[in-house]
């Protein structure tokens, strides 16, 4: 198994990086356009699109009203001719305005009638920056339940462009969460040429023996600051980066588990429902002679987000958490 | 009972382009296509040959025959579940429509979905509906810049129930549509019911066609069992389209003459209002117009009669010897691969014009973009224009509760303006003091009758408070700069609020 390493600091953000794949696919590729609200003139509300109507004018750069059902309707209906749609929700919050539209039309057009629905929902998500319960929440297990959907959610600046392409040229309709808290906080020098980072691939962060953790996005990060903690006590865990929630890459997940063959999950969603379930599940299916302890998860509590930073500072996962349960895992 | 057949409208005389013989002959061809194809179904349901439901279209066939006949080969429908005899226009062959509502392998989604639920991009340009009302709005709004932008020169058209206007995908796709000028067609199909609502029950407005004034888009209203007026209406609507004058809203009158659905004896329609429209059915009303403007003869008649008969006889015999799909079929096509789709937009303009990418263009808003600064309409502009000097239908009245829905009237006999309402004297109210702020007026703050000098006002309690406030421990403080220092990636505890662009 391969080790890719967090990357080290340097040159970018994750917004410049989702930038840069934009761009470079809408140079590439004519097809490609851009559609949301106050994506143009204003770069969008993160500025992920900045300067891109200079670049590209009113014609890929399209600024809609707010109406995001619209805004699904519309790139639905213009991947049907050909093109490649890149649709920014404003806040990923958002996107159950268009439930429906993603759901019901987008998802199952390909498997009704043979349409493909080559476009990529994006936006920012996720908690952290204390948004409130309506600008931090981790909506990605609507979709991943959700066949007909990619559902994608990077950890660095490099994965987030590289899967960006894919996501781009994928024939499929693909949701790309963002977490808003690793928009600024991570740079990273991107590699060089046309980079594309495989859909459907973990990556592991860390290897080790004492135990798996599995996580993605701003988790990712968690964890590998509890993997250093851990180690500090002798406890080599692995950790694995899930990078697309959908479809789920069960090889990385198995051969982990065979090799350590204990199991944590850490995930920013909430609990009940969350991914954790899943892939447990996956493991008691292909693996459960492989266990030697229960499986276990950290997750946000189920509920809303909360505004007040102690109340969303209790709500979420933190290293202090994920050491613990590790711990724990140890000890079987 | 005898029918009595009203005479038809003589409006399409004034048609742009009058229609050929064959072209009439072909608009009874389709009517009545649809209608004994939708007979044979009711037929094959009642012996539990059609797996799901099935909805009847029966009274309603010049509005889908009509619409869609006024389109050329390269333009976009999306129908809805009862617009069966616009598939037909397309070029649908009736075997599709049977083997859907039977469920059979040889439909065009093979068994996985049912009764209208099916489309084609890459030949005749169809998209499939789903169940749930209005989203094709937003779509079709879609097909048509994507055609524009393409430089294709098409018009997509949808139709979308007098229920369905209540949704709102209607309503954001309407809005886009209007915003950017698409191409774009709306049949607003009023049949009187949403299956078992009444019109006037769901919508407050006299004529659903003004609801295109909202949007500042071009209206028709038309006789939606008068094939010919249909078709002229829609013709005109989309020659205006395909000239880039924005899109089009076209509100057919109509009756829905069997229930929602199979299952719905329709007891709650009252009987007087059948009879109304079976006197104006579509059908008799069109043979007794190709009759008097002597464009047929019985003979002819019969031979058409005829030959949707010999069709039909080999299309349902297809559909019914045709196999069930095999069920594992279920596990396929979840995923798009490039195996099963190479996907590519077809360029009827030059790709140069827009790669490589314009970069002399100047993004930032200009004050003439902004509309009328300091110009401030007035009451009467705002009643009687809409935005894109689209022509407006806009009919000022008295509000007084809800406009009775009445099916009796029909197009032709629209109402004269009426002077609007005489806009009642408001008495002189006191200024509600918001809780908590009031004006910023020196005397006011300090006088006594401020609430906030009560109990809860901005004092020196409140000073202190600020001062010693806890919650700065929270804010962008002395974190934030620690935060700035140490090496990005690193720091995943707590930082800097990302409020930008917040909502």
């Amino acid at each position: 198994m391969a080790t890719t390493a967090i990357p080290k600091p340097g040159a970018i953000t994750m917004v410049e990086a989702i930038r840069q794949a934009m761009v470079e696919e809408m140079e590439r590729d004519a097809s490609v356009v851009a559609i949301g609200e106050d994506i143009g003139v204003y770069g969008g509300a993160f500025k992920v699109t900045d300067g891109m109507l200079a670049k590209f004018g009113r014609e890929r750069v399209i600024e809609t009203p707010i109406a995001e059902t619209a805004i699904i309707g519309a790139a639905c209906g213009m991947s049907f001719l050909g093109l490649r749609p890149v649709c920014e929700m404003q806040f990923i919050d958002f996107i159950a305005c268009c439930f429906n539209q993603v759901t019901n039309f987008v998802a199952k057009s390909h498997y009704l009638w043979d349409a493909p629905v080559p476009i990529v929902i994006r936006g920012p998500s996720g908690g952290g920056v204390h948004g409130g319960p309506f600008h931090s929440a981790n909506p990605e297990m609507y979709f991943v339940h959700t066949p007909g959907l990619k559902v994608i959610y990077p950890s660095t600046p490099s994965d987030a462009k590289g899967l960006l392409k894919s996501a781009i040229r994928d024939n499929n309709p693909v949701l790309f969460f963002e977490h808003k808290f690793l928009y600024r906080r991570l740079k990273e020098e991107m590699p060089s040429g046309d980079y594309l980072v495989p859909i459907g691939k973990a990556a592991v962060r860390r290897e080790g023996r004492a135990l798996t953790i599995i996580s993605y996005a701003a988790m990712v990060h968690t964890a590998m600051e509890a993997a250093e903690e851990l180690a500090k006590e002798g406890i080599e865990a692995e950790v694995i980066d899930l990078r697309t929630l959908l479809p789920l890459d069960k090889e990385t997940i198995l051969a982990s588990v065979k090799k350590t063959n204990k199991l944590l999950i850490v995930h920013e969603d909430t609990r009940t429902g969350g991914i954790a379930g899943e892939i447990a599940a996956i493991v008691c299916e292909n693996a459960f002679e492989d266990l030697d302890g229960p499986i276990e998860r950290v997750t946000a509590l189920d509920t809303p987000v909360p505004y007040s930073p102690p109340l969303e500072e209790h709500f979420l996962p933190n290293t202090a958490k994920v050491v613990a349960a590790a711990r724990n895992l140890a000890k079987y | 009972m005898a029918t009595k057949v009203e005479a038809i409208s003589e409006r399409e005389r004034g048609m742009s382009e009058p229609l050929k013989r064959e072209q009439y002959l072909d608009l009874y061809y389709y009517m009545q296509l649809n209608r004994q194809l939708e007979e044979r179904m009711v037929r094959l349901f009642r012996q539990n040959k059609i797996v799901g439901g099935l909805y009847s279209s029966l009274g309603q066939e010049a509005v889908s025959v009509g619409t869609c006949f006024a389109l050329e080969k390269r333009d976009w429908i999306a129908p809805m579940i009862r617009n069966i005899g616009a598939l037909l226009v397309k070029g649908v062959p009736p075997r599709d429509i049977f083997t859907q509502h039977m469920a059979k392998y040889t439909s065009p989604t093979k068994g996985k979905d049912g009764t209208s639920h099916f489309g084609d991009l890459k030949v005749r340009h169809i998209v499939s509906p789903i169940s749930m009302l209005g989203d094709l709005i937003p779509v079709m709004t879609g097909v048509a810049m994507a055609g524009r932008y393409l430089g294709q020169n098409i018009v997509a058209l949808t139709w979308i129930g007098d229920g369905g206007s209540s949704t709102g995908a209607f309503h954001e796709g309407l809005g886009l549509a209007a915003a950017q000028k698409a191409p774009f067609v709306l049949i607003v199909e009023n049949n009187q019911w949403a299956y078992s609502t009444p019109v006037s029950r769901q919508v407050p407005v006299k004529n659903l066609a003004d609801r295109a004034v909202a949007y500042g888009i071009a209206n028709t209203i038309v006789d939606g069992n008068n094939v010919v007026e249909v078709y002229s209406a829609t013709k005109n609507a989309v020659s205006e389209c395909r000239a880039g004058r924005g899109p089009h809203l076209i509100e057919v009158k109509t009756m829905r003459m069997r229930g929602h659905a199979q299952h719905d004896p329709a007891e709650y329609v009252p009987k007087e209002m059948f009879e109304y429209w079976k006197a104006r059915d579509p059908i008799l009303l069109y043979e007794k117009y190709l009759t008097e403007n002597k464009i047929w003869d019985e003979k002819t008649k019969s031979e058409i009669d005829a030959r949707i008969e010999r069709e039909l006889d080999v299309e349902q015999k297809f559909a019914e010897d045709s196999p069930m799909p095999p069920p594992e079929f279920a596990e396929e096509g979840v995923y798009c691969d490039e195996r099963c789709h190479k996907i590519e937009a077809d360029w009827k303009r030059a790709k140069t014009e827009v790669m490589p990418p314009k970069s002399s263009f100047d993004p930032g808003w200009k004050l003439e973009d902004l509309g009328r600064l300091g110009e401030i309409p007035t009451a009467k502009e705002v009643a009687g224009s809409g935005g894109n000097g689209a022509k407006s239908n806009a009919i000022p009245r008295a509000g007084s509760g809800l406009p009775a829905q009445s099916f009796v009237n029909v197009p032709g006999q629209r109402q004269a303006p009426q002077p609007a309402a005489q806009a009642e004297v408001a008495e002189p109210v006191e200024p509600r003091i918001p809780f908590g702020r009031g004006p910023k007026d020196k005397a006011f703050r300090e006088s006594p009758d401020n609430p906030q000098n009560k109990s809860y006002g901005r004092g020196a309690q409140n000073k202190s408070f600020r001062k010693g406030s806890p919650e700065k421990s929270f804010n962008k403080g002395g974190q934030n700069k620690s935060f700035a220092k140490n090496p990005p990636g690193k720091n995943f505890s707590k930082g800097p609020q990302d409020k930008s662009g917040r909502r």
